[in-house]
């Protein structure tokens, strides 16, 4: 009888789970490819960046004047400024996951440690800078692994952009205009 | 001439079974067992009071350099955090930095802090040579040319740069508080506010002890237990008695799941403080003066610090004393005032600390004593070493004034100090000139700086060679 109860509940059980597994194997199933991934991740990301750029940064500094942005946030009582949310998310990603990872990158960076260090970066930053709307995708062995490396232009979107950058007292560059490409982003996902 | 080798051959082989079979009687004994025999050499200051213990830093197994990294943030990486760590993990995990860490591995904390190994062993525990900064910054001088030249084993020791924290020492930080006066008399430590915002802190038992004055006729004692007029007197003139707490909110425990109807004792612990206190007492368990009593970090209880373990010199007559909340607070007065000064000096006695008496802060603390200067005026053992400062609860929500009752986010490197402490009463350039005086730190500070950290000027001469050059001609 107990036996009987319990084959019949383990039938039933199984059943249910049936559909649920088939699903969790339909979720594992690749779908698509890394160019795909890394340019939804861009997207995600330059549109995150742009908000905050616009509607924050932009807003409250520039039109309603109510407080700054500033490098040094805490010390100043400032909003975080763009580039920096875009680093700090990075940063969090870095603790949270190898699965891929992301810089903000420039051939003119304030801190020298954002120069393009890797050959791909090197030419994927060249290329993002001299075909404008065009992204740049390549693969690269660091450290014994293979990675899939995209870069993407990252454009002077708002006045705060070029005036901060160009005026930075350790900027290489001081001509940055609105539309010019100052860096880019590189995302990379391991192989 | 035979039979005396063969004796000895027997006398040999029983020796030998018989260390062997002892060793591995204690190695194979659980983690109460003191495994010290094993240390391979004496641990650093700080970690050797719980060297007893293997698995709190090495795992379970020895070979997981993961799960010995996770070991070290376990206790080190909240500190890293507030200082803002300028060479955090995360930036050696981007696979853009793999040449990097081919060179110096930062991802893992041993890399540079490898332990028992005395020999090798620097300032803050730091067992790499001096000149390692040369790895990756050997190009500094391009960009900063003021740096050509610099010997590469002045950049962490000559009072300029951390390698974790450089809160008070980055550039724009320098050029804002170039010109700060040495010392501001103006200057106030903060007062608590525990009070103010008991209402907010999720575990304070507002509705048991509320906040009004406490009376001697309002406390119900178990059946049985009656208040010593000495304990009373000193309770009464408490801020617990002041604040509402009284004889139960200590003697009985709260209440757990395990114990639903706690008894009453008569030495409650560190765990009843935190019941109200919880940030001090997370301070305490995370300094050297209660890191034994943290078994949620070591994973067992160990006796609690005493002096007779510490390797700092001691007064003679502290001889054996233990360290738990009543060693310095002293049970039922609680007067801060004494753990301020007198409970340090009750049991440190090294050259900076005997030379306190006789200095300037000690001088400030007792006018404020004698009532002749503000509450705040005074400077302390603890002003220094255990500051009250403002600490954010859930995001900046509320600000308590705490009390950090970890004196290791206070001591050393002693820069980051300069922010937390120095700087309420000092000028930035004064504060750095006087930390990098081993000899004013000897006396306590009775003297002006006698060097001069050219960190400030070296800011200055840069901003104005930018402005003189962006400036139209």
């Amino acid at each position: 009888m107990t036996l009987r109860k319990t084959l019949l509940a383990t039938g039933f059980a199984a059943a249910l789970a049936l559909p649920v597994t088939a699903q969790a194997a339909e979720a594992d199933t690749p779908m698509f490819t890394p160019k795909q991934m890394t340019d939804w991740l861009h997207l995600v990301m330059s549109s995150d960046r742009t908000v905050y750029t616009r509607l924050i940064v932009n807003r409250l500094q520039n039109k309603e004047k109510v407080i700054k942005a500033s490098e040094h946030f805490e010390d100043d009582k400032a909003l975080v400024l763009p580039a920096q949310m875009f680093r700090f998310g990075a940063e969090m990603v870095g603790e949270k996951t190898d699965d891929f990872s992301y810089s903000l990158l420039s051939e003119w960076p304030i801190n020298k440690q954002n120069a393009p260090r890797t050959e791909v970066e090197k030419e994927g930053l060249a290329y993002i800078a001299a075909n404008k709307g065009e992204n740049f995708y390549a693969t690269e062995e660091l450290g014994g692994k293979k990675y899939f490396t995209a870069v993407y232009a990252d454009m002077a979107v708002a006045p705060a952009c070029v005036t901060c950058h160009n005026d930075h007292k350790d900027t290489p560059r001081t001509d940055f205009k609105i539309g010019d490409v100052m860096g880019g982003v590189v995302i990379r996902v391991p192989m | 001439m035979a039979s005396k080798n063969t004796s000895l051959w027997i006398l040999w082989l029983l020796l030998t079974f018989a260390l062997g079979g002892w060793l591995l009687f204690t190695l194979l004994q659980g983690e109460e067992a003191d495994k010290t025999v094993f240390l391979p050499g004496s641990t650093s200051p700080g970690h050797y009071q719980i060297e007893q213990v293997c698995s709190a830093c090495h795992g379970e197994s020895f070979s997981d350099q993961d799960v010995m990294q996770e070991k070290c943030e376990g206790c080190h990486a909240d500190a890293l955090k507030a200082a803002k760590d300028d060479h955090p993990k995360s930036k050696f995990t981007d696979p853009r930095n793999a040449e990097r860490i081919e060179v110096l591995d930062a991802r893992y904390c041993v890399t540079c802090h490898v332990e028992h190994r005395p020999e090798i062993t620097h300032p803050m525990g730091v067992t790499i040579p001096t000149d390692t900064c040369y790895l990756c910054h050997s190009d500094i001088a391009e960009d900063r040319p003021s740096h050509a030249g610099m010997a590469f084993d002045t950049c962490t020791s000559a009072g300029c740069h951390n390698f974790h924290d450089n809160t008070a020492l980055y550039e724009d930080f320098l050029l804002k508080h170039a010109d700060a006066a040495p010392t501001d008399f103006e200057g106030r430590m903060l007062l608590g506010n525990l009070a103010e915002i008991a209402e907010q802190l999720p575990d304070y038992p507002l509705d048991a002890w509320p906040i009004e004055p406490a009376t001697l006729e309002a406390q119900a004692l178990p059946e049985g237990r009656s208040i010593d007029p000495h304990i009373a007197d000193d309770w009464l003139a408490s801020g617990h008695a002041a604040a509402g707490v009284g004889c139960n909110a200590c003697h009985i425990p709260p209440a757990s799941e395990e114990i639903p109807e706690p008894a009453w004792t008569d030495h409650p612990d560190h765990t009843v403080c935190a019941g109200c206190h919880q940030g001090e007492v997370e301070g305490f368990l995370g300094g050297r003066h209660g890191m034994r009593l943290d078994v949620a970090k070591i994973g067992k209880a160990l006796a609690p610090m005493n002096t007779d373990l510490a390797r700092l010199p001691m007064n003679d007559e502290a001889h054996g004393r233990e360290l738990n909340c009543q060693s310095c607070h002293g049970a039922h007065r609680y007067d801060t005032r004494e753990a301020q000064v007198e409970s340090c000096l009750g049991c440190h006695a090294d050259e900076h600390s005997l030379a306190y008496p006789d200095s300037k802060h000690a001088e400030l603390w007792q006018a404020e004593l004698a009532g002749e200067a503000e509450a705040g005026s005074g400077v302390t053992c603890a002003s220094c070493h255990m500051p009250r400062l403002e600490k954010d609860y859930f995001w900046g929500t509320f600000i308590h004034h705490e009390v950090q009752h970890n004196q290791s986010a206070n001591l050393t490197p002693n820069e980051k100090m300069i922010r937390p402490v120095c700087q309420s009463c000092h000028g930035l350039g004064f504060a750095i000139d006087a930390l990098a005086d081993e000899a004013l730190i000897r006396n306590n500070f009775s003297t002006p700086p006698g060097v001069h950290i050219r960190s400030i000027d070296l800011a200055t001469e840069r901003a104005n060679a930018t402005d003189a050059r962006s400036d139209p001609p």
